[in-house]
């Protein structure tokens, strides 16, 4: 008698994501899914998409979403979980919103250790408005605003926001991890689980970044894109855990 | 009591219980108030956010997870809102955002203005959305227009302002309050997101790409701000049933005007004033009946001039509508503003009449 | 040559897959191909083989195409 192994995830709505062959987005959201309800969260979450191509994130995830201005979600998920502390409130953000326009929300909701979880979707690129450079575009790597590759002396440097959340002293629980593999996705897994139980004992702010392939917009192959984020993005953002006030905690 | 305590004291009995705010002069007061006062309610939370864009958008989810909700600022900082704002009324989520206008543009000064008077009524964020602007002239008004700013918050699913200058946070006069209200007898609000315990989820959004559906909301929202629009509109008409010019000011600049239309009514001027309470939706009705007696009208602000177009739209032309305005943060003296009236009143021969 | 008890398989929903080829890059065991037929939406989706040829090609539920795949396509099952 087969046991079926693998299933659709009850806080997934039943939809066709409409995510590029080989997007990150599609694995994280599964993954967010599959947490939620283990952990048995589901009836007390809400979540803040951002603007991106995870805009439209609350067609698929089955809990309450409330939409935030580019780059506010921390700010908006601060307001949420001031008013309902025992919900458990995430937002679901790119390198754009959190670390661009968003990055005077996002450190100082980690500061003040707002009992919030942030899921930071890194791809170093925007993707929704067409492959221009993100605060975490590579030095070298070509977008539409940085044809001929980014130039630390007119584009700076990537930007480590999560070593920098990781300084703050509210921040919890930062790490990063990516979704390259089934390796790296089951550590991811492990990682989002841990950001959620952070918040669910009231820790204080926790993150987790997750270095995700962007194929269209990177021109790769789904398969070569996940091997650019194993190659080439982890020697800037490394995989590894940035702070946690709870090593125990699993 | 200071009038940037009196909105803070009626926020808090009108049920308010989140606030969020970033100092500016000259509303600190306010902000300060709301701290201590947040910090001994059990259910009120208090926010000194990053700036005032933070703020605001903390407002956008403690809306969303339903309490009454409120951001004060002053005009440098209400530009930073702007995004916040198109934001609460897409959304049709209910708060209350303070302005207490100082002189601008840009940095400017702390002194009184009236110059956001535009940005206050004609959006300022995107989109097309109207904003309720309530204008209060006393302490005892500020004390009852907060709390129906909360009340047409709720009631309308949309953002309400209040629209103040430094003199006025800074009076100081007697104050009634109403009891506060019993938070649990406020109507239930089933769309605010708060878990999807028992139910199915919920989401709050504005974004609709179909350019159908998005044309749809539109259209339902200008159903709401045309109701809106027959139903609060409110005005103080002062000495204008036998008026010839009548002054139209609001806030301060209508206190400085009265001061100067009992001067003139001393001397045997027929003048008379219109205050403005709601400047959006404007008291079209009013101005237009009082056109059919009120040949003049003139229009006072501490401003360049741009309430003088509502008035000028709302008349269509049935009368004079003339200007006078001092920016910057220059409060005239009600002799100063008689001088003009006289002037005005007999170069137009209204002793004739 | 003595009939061997498969340990696992997997099915692959030929409409939600959208080709990427990620459970191909994956499988230990080299069982999953691209289609030659083109779905609906216009991709070549990824296809179990069923038939393994030897001992060391035969699917054991490890589900790592599954992990892998972003649409959910995959459902894996253990005898």
């Amino acid at each position: 008698m087969a046991t079926k192994v693998f299933e659709w995830p009850r806080y997934l709505k039943k939809a066709v994501f409409h995510y590029c062959p080989g997007c990150g987005h599609s694995i994280i959201h599964r993954l967010v899914a599959e947490v939620i309800d283990e952990l048995g969260i589901g009836e007390r979450c809400i979540g803040v998409p951002p603007a991106g191509c995870a805009v439209l994130a609350y067609n698929y995830f089955d809990v309450d979403m409330g939409e935030a201005p580019h780059g506010r979600g921390a700010a908006v998920a601060t307001g949420i979980k001031r008013v309902l502390p025992d919900r458990i409130v995430f937002t679901y953000q790119g390198d754009g919103d959190i670390a661009a326009i968003g990055t005077a929300e996002t450190i100082h909701a980690a500061n003040r250790g707002e009992n919030v979880t942030v899921i930071f979707v890194n791809n170093g690129v925007y993707g929704m408005t067409g492959g221009q450079m993100a605060p975490t575009t590579l030095i070298g790597q070509n977008s539409t605003t940085t044809p001929g590759g980014r130039d630390i002396r007119r584009d700076g440097a990537p930007l480590n926001l999560s070593e920098m959340l990781g300084i703050a002293n509210g921040s919890a629980y930062i790490e990063r991890t990516a979704v390259s593999s089934p390796k790296t996705i089951r550590h991811t897994k492990k990682a989002l689980t841990k950001a959620f139980k952070v918040q669910m004992a009231g820790l204080g702010f926790s993150l987790v970044e997750i270095l995700s392939p962007c194929p269209t917009n990177w021109k790769l192959s789904p398969v070569d894109a996940v091997k650019w984020v194993d190659e080439s993005m982890t020697r800037y953002f490394p995989l590894k855990v940035i702070k946690d006030l709870a090593p125990d905690l699993k | 009591m200071r009038g940037s305590h009196v909105i803070g004291e009626a926020a808090v009995r009108a049920g308010c219980r989140f606030y969020a705010g970033y100092p500016i002069t000259p509303q600190n007061e306010l902000t300060e108030y709301m701290a201590g006062a947040m910090a001994r309610l059990e259910d009120g939370t208090f926010i000194q956010a990053e700036s005032e864009l933070a703020a605001v958008n903390m407002v956008i989810g403690a809306a969303m997870a339903g309490a009454r909700a409120m951001t004060s600022s002053s005009s440098p900082g209400v530009s930073l809102k702007q995004e916040g704002i198109s934001y609460l009324a897409a959304q049709e989520l209910p708060a209350v955002i303070v302005n207490t206008m100082r002189g601008g543009p840009g940095l400017g000064n702390i002194a009184p203005s009236q110059g956001d008077y535009f940005q206050a009524t004609r959006g300022g964020g995107h989109g097309d959305y109207r904003t309720i602007v309530l204008a209060p002239a006393s302490g005892q008004e500020l004390a009852d227009i907060t709390r129906k700013a909360f009340d047409y918050a709720d009631t309308y699913r949309t953002p309400v302002m209040i629209l103040g200058d430094g003199m006025i946070g800074q009076m100081m006069e007697p104050v009634v309050f109403p009891e506060p209200l019993d938070l649990k007898k406020l109507p239930p609000k089933p769309w605010i997101l708060d878990g999807a315990k028992g139910r199915p989820s919920r989401i709050i959004r504005s974004l609709l790409l179909d350019v159908s559906v998005e044309e749809d909301q539109n259209w339902k929202l200008v159903r709401k701000y045309e109701q809106i629009t027959r139903e609060i509109p409110a005005a103080e008409k002062y000495l204008t049933d036998d008026a010839r010019l009548v002054v139209v000011a609001y806030g301060t600049a209508a206190r400085i005007a009265k001061g100067a239309i009992k001067r003139m009514r001393d001397i045997g001027l027929k003048v008379g004033l219109l205050r403005p309470i709601t400047l959006w939706p404007f008291p079209n009705r009013i101005l237009v009946e009082m056109s059919r007696w009120v040949r003049h009208f003139l229009v006072y602000e501490m401003s360049t001039g741009q309430m003088v177009e509502d008035v000028r739209l709302g008349l269509e032309g049935r009368s004079q509508v003339h200007f006078y305005g001092r920016p910057g943060g220059v409060v005239s003296t009600p002799e100063e503003l008689s001088k003009v009236i006289n002037t005005l009143y007999h170069r137009q021969n209204l002793q004739e009449e | 040559m003595a009939k061997k008890e498969k340990t696992g398989r997997i099915t692959i929903d030929r409409e939600l897959c959208k080709g990427c080829q990620l459970c191909i890059s994956v499988c230990p065991k080299h069982l999953i191909v691209v289609s030659d037929r083109l779905n609906q939406k216009g991709y070549y989706p990824a296809e179990f083989t069923e038939n393994e040829t030897t001992e060391d090609r035969q699917c054991t539920a490890c589900a790592m195409c599954a992990t892998i795949c972003p649409d959910l396509a995959i459902e894996v099952y253990r005898e």
